[in-house]
């Protein structure tokens, strides 16, 4: 468990400012934000690197803030890994049981083999980590934390230096560490996917700040404002107003001829409606559907985004749809479809 | 040899800057080798000259006195300037910059002046060498004046070198070892220190020769017990070239074999 409480620490060039967070036991937390948002420095202060000019920490419901890091039995992986170049995979991993119970040589080599079999990498025991790829110097890195049991693994970009496939293995390696040894997991990424996929619960840090936690639905598709909206690729934000509600469908004028229907509580005033570009279905005829919102555009650009297609509409509309449903639909420049979206799937904030 | 094998002109073309280089640094190399190769070969002409110095006991001392003192020396350095690098290397500070300039004077002030500011403190009545005479310390024509001197001319090698070499641990692996458990001082040994070692030892090697060849130093502070520099330039201005080159000759090859040994280990990675 990690408690953080107004957290503030000013390092000139940068600072973490008033930072509050609260993870749960076993569970998989992910700070989320762009490059430079402080998101390494707040991992290293938990980690006790740095100590906060002002807030308190607590790990496992104990206070740590002025804690040194060797006192506060947590686990740390950096991006790059960090082995200890002179020391061979095993050493590596046997280092911190050899550091803190140096009387049980015999046990602790005994859990370093175990390890490294859960690990599947009981072949490279001899080998230095100069010598081994990034998927294999990243189970050794993760080998070397956990061998001293720790009941939080701080991750800091464990996956942005692998590539797909190995991205994709290591996930499932992560959540196994999870789930097998019951270890509460603070990961830092800028990847919106892997947080996606690895989250229980995501923060949005921002400029030093925590601007929104939530569970990874919640994040991505009810942003707390604009900037937080543009930053988890809702590409589709309307300005409007409120003309009424009636039974929690809220009547959005958006300019003159344009009407958005949102489920929203609120009655009046300026809001901003989201709508994420997956949840946008097009097609070439108006359709008898449930979706409330039609909206007529001609296709100004269109390209390929991996397996997905991104839509462009004259009226600012952006849809993300598949290639088979480009192919079905026949889409071209210049042709004009209907954009159609439920009122679920409008998110309201106030403007 | 790689680098001169399967050679087309296309190859050629392409390493223009490499061997442009590589004839412009020959110069350098061609120097040192021509100079000290030019000694070997006169000296091989005149061997009895050679043997008679090797077996001479007051020459044989004075090389002693050199290779010890020095090694003394560049003790002292390492016991001082480890911990100073490692602290300069990790810490920023105002006026870091002036420090990191301070050690690196002596490599920029006359040898003599060196000696002469060292006689001015250590002397009998210097700031240093009163208390030390109180506590029955003499510096001056002594042992310690020898290391003193040499230590002053030579420290900035290790200091710098090891400076260097801790800037390359990076401070991540430190961290990751705190998390382990490794207190900072058990990170500074298994983790710090041997990963800045090889930097460490480069300097230490640096500052030992640095401190055999220190002769001017030496001379004013401690011109007694004589020391090999002083030993080859009081043959030179008495007898001459003939009497002061076998000296010369067996210095540099006893130092030539420590050199290589030392750095042998490193010799055989690329």
């Amino acid at each position: 468990m990690i408690v953080v409480k107004d957290v503030y620490k000013d390092w000139k060039e940068f600072k973490l400012q008033e930072i509050n967070l609260e993870v749960k036991q076993g569970e998989y937390f992910v700070i989320l934000g762009p490059t430079g948002a402080g998101k390494t420095l707040l991992l290293e202060t938990i980690a006790g690197f740095y100590i906060p000019d002002r807030g308190k920490i607590w790990l496992e419901g104990r206070e740590v803030t002025c804690v040194p890091a060797e006192k506060r039995g947590i686990g740390f992986i950096y991006q790059d890994y960090s082995l200890f170049p002179h020391m061979t995979v095993e050493q590596n991993i046997l280092f911190g049981l050899r550091v803190q119970k140096a009387g049980a040589a015999e046990a602790n080599r005994k859990r370093v083999l175990e390890l490294m079999d859960w690990l599947n990498i009981a072949q490279l025991a001899h080998r230095y980590p100069g010598t081994l790829s990034g998927g294999e110097q990243q189970k050794v890195a993760i080998g070397r934390a956990i061998a001293i049991e720790p009941a939080i693994l701080l991750l800091d970009e464990p996956l942005s230096a692998l590539d797909q496939r190995t991205q994709d293995y290591m996930r499932d390696e992560l959540k196994r560490v999870k789930d097998d040894f019951g270890i509460t997991m603070m990961h830092v990424t800028h990847d919106q996917t892997e947080a996606m996929l690895l989250a229980d619960r995501i923060a949005v840090m921002i400029r030093g700040r925590i601007v929104q936690v939530g569970t990874p639905q919640e994040i991505f598709n009810k942003p707390l404002n604009e900037e937080l909206a543009d930053f988890v690729g809702i590409e589709n934000i309307l300005s409007g107003v409120i003309r009424s509600n009636e039974q929690g469908i809220a009547e959005i004028s958006v300019d003159s001829s344009t009407v958005v229907y949102a489920v929203s509580e609120f009655r009046d005033g300026a809001v901003k409606a989201f709508v994420r570009p997956e949840n946008i279905i097009l097609s070439t005829h108006m359709d008898q559907s449930s979706a409330r919102n039609v909206m007529k555009g001609q296709i100004e650009r269109i390209h390929e985004v991996g397996p997905l297609v991104r839509v462009r509409l004259d009226n600012g509309l952006v849809a993300l749809i598949t290639r088979q449903a480009r192919d079905e639909l026949s889409l071209q420049l210049g042709g004009e479809v209907f954009a159609t979206f439920k009122a679920t799937a409008v998110h309201v904030v106030r403007a | 040899m790689r680098f001169f094998s399967n050679w087309t002109w296309e190859q050629i073309k392409r390493e223009k800057i490499f061997i442009f280089s590589l004839l412009l640094g020959t110069v350098l190399v061609a120097f040192v080798v021509i100079t000290l190769g030019n000694m070997f070969y006169q000296q091989a002409e005149d061997l009895p000259g050679l043997i008679a110095v090797a077996v001479d006991p007051v020459v044989l001392r004075s090389i002693w006195i050199s290779i010890s003192m020095a090694l003394a020396a560049t003790l002292v350095a390492f016991i001082f300037g480890v911990p100073l690098a490692y602290f300069l290397a990790r810490k920023n500070f105002w006026g870091k910059s002036i420090i990191e300039g301070i050690v690196d004077v002596p490599l920029m002030i006359p040898h003599i002046v060196a000696g002469i500011a060292l006689y001015g403190v250590f002397m009998r009545y210097g700031v240093i060498g009163q208390p030390l005479r109180s506590l029955g310390i003499v510096v001056t024509d002594a042992y310690a004046g020898i290391v003193i001197a040499m230590l002053f001319m030579s420290l900035p090698y290790l200091v710098d070198t090891a400076r260097e070499g801790f800037k390359d641990v990076d401070p991540r692996l430190e961290n990751v070892a705190r998390s382990l458990g490794a207190s900072h001082w058990r990170t500074f040994r298994e983790i710090s220190f041997p990963l800045a070692f090889p930097s460490i030892l480069s300097g230490a090697i640096l500052t030992w020769g640095r401190a055999i060849s220190e002769f001017s130093a030496v001379l004013v502070l401690a011109y007694h017990p004589i020391s090999a520099p002083i030993l080859i330039y009081e043959k030179f201005t008495s007898f001459g070239l003939r009497m002061s080159r076998p000296i010369s000759v067996l210095l540099i090859s006893i130092c030539l074999v420590i050199f290589i040994v030392l750095r042998l280990p490193r010799w055989g990675k690329r």
